[in-house]
């Protein structure tokens, strides 16, 4: 019966990645029919087929890790394969669920990449049959620290793609003179501070005007016949969002993460309370959840720090990731420590 | 230079370099705090927190392993004095990385100080004056609407509903021909929590240091093994390994027992662990008793102390008699689990047998399900569970080593100076001779040297006991910092302006701007939502 379970299972989590090679290909067909220039308005019927399969294979993932769950008898998120199904689903899912207030089917073809690419690794790779834990893993902890854990995973990596296509744009955006720092990139005109004293505020006109006109020139490159336009990759960029949007949306997503993982690791600090009788000791795993999140900090930092060009902290968002992939793979495989138990 | 956004309070430093020819040495203070508390200095030392933390996951730490280190030193025996000196082995510990965070968080309290004072004031000042130009707020309105000023501004006021701190002025102005002319202005703010939830998180992340660092100091952690039926006493005598922070005073341990009633497991089919139990008998301080239970993940509390259940095994219940046929020993001997089978490893050490002249000592393995071949040799545990328990001892007499004040192993038989017994096999060869029994079994020694009964299988635990009162404080500033967390990066923060001119006959002219403090998706929703609320517009012009 639970093997059945287990199988079925396994099964869904196929069907999903047919689904997202399906989505994939979709979007990829309409990413290069934008690139192509056919037609700006013509419905762009690929990217419909795109987002339905997505939804799709969402819901045949969704329903794989139920299925996995009531194989194993237990929350489905306790070794890597269960964790890799988790984060790619809350990834998609994040995907769709933007996509439902604002359009973002440009990312597409990234995130069914990143859930065609976890999926795989996770069946050939991560896979273990569907069964119970070991008693240090037995613990509601579990539930609460371990989903968290793939939330932010999800959160961050949707994140990352927009840092991906913010610098594609930027460094295509990029005409001749660059020499605008645009340290602002945080938020437009309406980052600037709300200062305290008026007086302050007006001494800030022109700086305010200049940064006004900053997006709006970029706009007009964008938009404009730069020659740039007549290539397919120039084409491509200019259906993009400005990078200044992009850069809003992964500092949003960042954001969320962010808050996530700080409760990721304030939840397994105190599992590790119950169960090694210590919230934090250094466990290779312990190291670089805290090396993740400090990195991230800093990014947040460098958002608001003076001089600071918005291509520059999307590679500290960037770097964060790697350490988000890094602190999963990596160290769960090569590093010994209280977490291996976790197992492939 | 770039331009700078400064956070609210907080001056960068960059025009802080010192003045002037001679800044002196005070000068050249000043400068060196302005750079350390400054947000550019902050942001390097995170970086540099996240690279220093990096080489603990790498190499192997004393504070996680010892064991490990030792390999690692006997892996590499040329690199590992150099990576000792680096304080590789004790990154946490280490001067490096010490510095590092120390450096973050004097700069962090040299950051949040000033800037706490600054946001106490603004939190008892008034919104600020309505700006003289909207033309540079890209968020901003003007329409016409048909009431009044002074409705129109109290309608606005109420749009804007308590949670906007709201202050209403007037504006006078003297045209040139030397006519005063009046206009009404609204200024509101919202969201101070953004920054009292920013100042929280920081001031809270210092919190979590200190107690951690109180923690340290006055913790205390000790490891001991309790066979079953046998009792724990809390005292300095009760642990195996001990160790204690600073200000910890021995006398401090609170005087509790408990007593190892019963240990049980649960494992799968194919052997895996799935539950583990100790029940005791808790005989708290003040000399109630109460039945417990310690599980993994679940650890048993007394008074301020937790107890971990973080091993078990079973301690064979011996006899051993020595050539008198006195009996020199009797007790149970925990033997260490080496494999997910309990496959275990022990030693018995007789020192009293034959009045120590010729001292017995034994070494072998327990297998909990014992396995053998067809010809009759063990194999080794094929279950955890005691099924068909089995015990294989060699036997050893001479000197077992224990008088010569070195400390000893109690898991390891120092056979130096001991000869291995031996017997005869049914060919009547000479053979190492073996102890092989099951519970209840008593084998007689060759040559007249005893015997060895194998009375019972008692389990043990192996037990983590800690005081440190610093963990719920620890709770307590992490609770906090995320609370401040999320209100720092999620409670918007607002301020809106309104100036509303008298448009004749009984009409407004209202020119409205909004802005906030960092990403504010919703911002022009916002102040269209606010005026809205003042009726239909005649005239409209973004
Ligand atoms: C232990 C080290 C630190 C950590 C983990 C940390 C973490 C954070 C985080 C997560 C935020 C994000 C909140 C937000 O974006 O609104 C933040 C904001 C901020 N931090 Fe830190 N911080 C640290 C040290 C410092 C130091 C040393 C300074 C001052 C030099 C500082 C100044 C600020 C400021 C001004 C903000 C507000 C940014 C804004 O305007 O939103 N922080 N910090």
């Amino acid at each position: 019966m639970n093997d059945q379970m287990g199988d079925l299972s396994t099964a869904l989590v196929y069907a999903a990645m047919a689904a997202y090679m399906v989505a994939m290909v979709a979007f990829a067909v309409d990413v290069s029919a934008l690139g192509t220039g056919t037609g700006r308005d013509r419905p762009r019927r690929a990217a419909g087929i795109a987002v339905a399969t997505t939804w799709l294979g969402a819901g045949l993932h969704l329903v794989g890790i139920v299925t996995r769950g009531l194989a194993a008898g237990r929350a489905p998120w306790a070794n890597m394969y269960e964790f890799t199904l988790m984060f790619t689903f809350f990834a998609v899912a994040i995907f769709l669920g933007i996509q439902t207030s604002r359009d973002v089917r440009y990312v597409g073809v990234l995130v069914t990449l990143l859930a065609l690419l976890g999926l795989g690794l996770a069946v050939s790779v991560l896979f273990v049959r569907a069964d119970g834990v070991q008693p240090a893993l037995n613990s509601y902890w579990l539930l609460i620290h371990v989903s968290v854990a793939t939330l932010s995973t999800g959160v961050l990596s949707i994140s990352a793609m927009f840092s991906v296509l913010q610098l594609l744009k930027a460094r295509h955006a990029r005409v001749p003179q660059r020499s605008d720092p645009v340290a602002v990139g945080a938020g437009g005109a309406s980052a600037e501070l709300v200062d305290d004293r008026a007086e302050v505020l007006d001494d800030r006109a022109e700086v305010l005007d200049d940064r006004a006109r900053v997006p709006a020139e970029r706009a007009a490159r964008d938009v404009g016949a730069s020659p740039e336009q007549e290539t397919f990759v120039g084409r491509l960029m200019a259906s993009l969002p400005s990078s200044e949007n992009l850069e809003r949306l992964a500092y949003r997503l960042n954001a969320i993460g962010f808050v996530t993982w700080t409760f990721t690791l304030v939840a397994g600090a105190i599992w590790a309370e119950h169960a090694w009788g210590r919230p934090w000791g250094w466990d290779p795993k312990e190291t670089w959840t805290f090396v993740v999140w400090v990195i991230y900090a800093a990014y947040l930092h460098a958002r608001v720090t003076a001089g600071w060009a918005a291509e520059r902290f999307a590679y500290f968002a960037l770097v964060g990731f790697v350490a988000v992939l890094a602190n999963f793979y990596v160290v769960n495989v090569f590093f010994s420590g209280k977490h291996s138990y976790a197992g492939i | 230079m770039s331009r700078t956004y400064a956070p609210e309070g907080l001056k960068d430093a960059e025009a802080a370099t010192p003045r002037g020819p001679h800044p002196g040495p005070f000068g050249w203070l000043r400068w060196i705090w302005r750079q350390l508390t400054s947000m550019r200095v902050a942001l390097l030392l995170l970086l540099l927190l996240a690279v220093v933390a990096l080489p603990g996951s790498f190499f192997p730490q004393r504070s996680v392993d010892a064991q490990r280190v030792v390999q690692y030193y006997a892996d590499h025996p040329s690199s590992a004095p150099w990576l000792e000196r680096l304080g590789i082995f004790d990154v946490y510990a280490s001067p490096w990385f010490s510095a590092v965070y120390l450096l973050l968080f004097l700069s962090l309290i040299g950051c949040i100080v000033p800037r706490t004072r600054v946001h106490l004031r603004a939190l008892r000042a008034q919104p600020t004056r309505v700006p003289r130009s909207f033309s540079r707020f890209p968020v901003r309105n003007e329409l016409t609407v048909a009431a009044p000023p002074k409705q129109v501004r109290d309608t606005l006021m109420a749009a804007l509903g308590r949670r906007y701190r709201r202050r209403a002025a007037v504006e006078r102005r003297t045209t040139a021909s030397g006519a005063t002319s009046e206009t009404l202005t609204v200024s509101a703010e919202r969201g101070y929590g953004r920054e009292s939830g920013n100042l929280l998180f920081h001031l809270a992340l210092v919190g979590l240091l200190t107690v951690t660092a109180w923690g340290q100091l006055v913790h205390y952690r000790g490891q001991a093994l309790v066979i079953e039926g046998d009792s724990f006493v809390n005292s300095a005598l009760g642990y195996d390994s001990f160790d204690s922070g600073a200000w910890f005073a021995e006398d401090s341990l609170e005087p509790f027992r408990f007593r190892l009633d019963s240990f049980e497991s649960v494992f799968t089919d194919d052997a895996q662990a799935r539950d583990f139990t100790a029940n005791v008998t808790v005989s708290d301080p003040d000399g109630s008793e109460r039945a417990d239970t310690i599980r993994v993940n679940y650890p048993l509390a007394v008074g301020e102390v937790n107890v971990y259940l973080v091993g078990n095994g079973y301690a064979p219940d011996l006899t051993v008699r020595d050539a008198s046929g006195q009996i020199a020993f009797s007790g149970p001997v925990p033997f260490l689990p080496t494999d997910n089978v309990y496959t275990s490893n022990g030693v018995v050490m007789v020192p009293d047998a034959n009045g120590g002249e010729s001292q017995l000592g034994f070494k072998g393995t327990l297998l909990p399900t014992a396995v053998m071949s067809s010809q009759g040799r063990f194999l080794g545990s094929a279950y955890p569970q005691p099924i068909d328990p089995v015990i294989v001892l060699d036997a050893y007499v001479g000197d077992l080593g224990l008088d010569d004040g070195v400390p000893q192993n109690l898991y390891v038989l120092d056979t130096e100076r001991m000869t291995l017994l031996t017997g005869t096999d049914d060919a009547g060869r000479s053979e190492p001779f073996q102890v092989i029994m099951r519970p209840g079994e008593e084998v007689e020694l060759p040559d007249g040297q005893g015997s060895i009964t194998f009375n019972a299988l008692p389990r043990f635990v192996a037990l983590d006991l800690r005081r440190d009162p610093s963990v719920p404080w620890m709770g307590l500033f992490a609770a906090l910092a995320f609370a401040g967390l999320i209100g720092s990066l999620f409670l918007p923060r607002r301020r809106v302006w309104a100036r509303l001119a008298d448009g004749g006959d009984g009409t407004t002219v209202v020119t409205a701007a909004a802005l906030a403090r960092g990403d504010d998706p919703v911002l022009r929703r916002e102040l269209e939502r606010l005026l809205d609320a003042l009726g239909p517009r005649t005239k409209e012009d973004r």
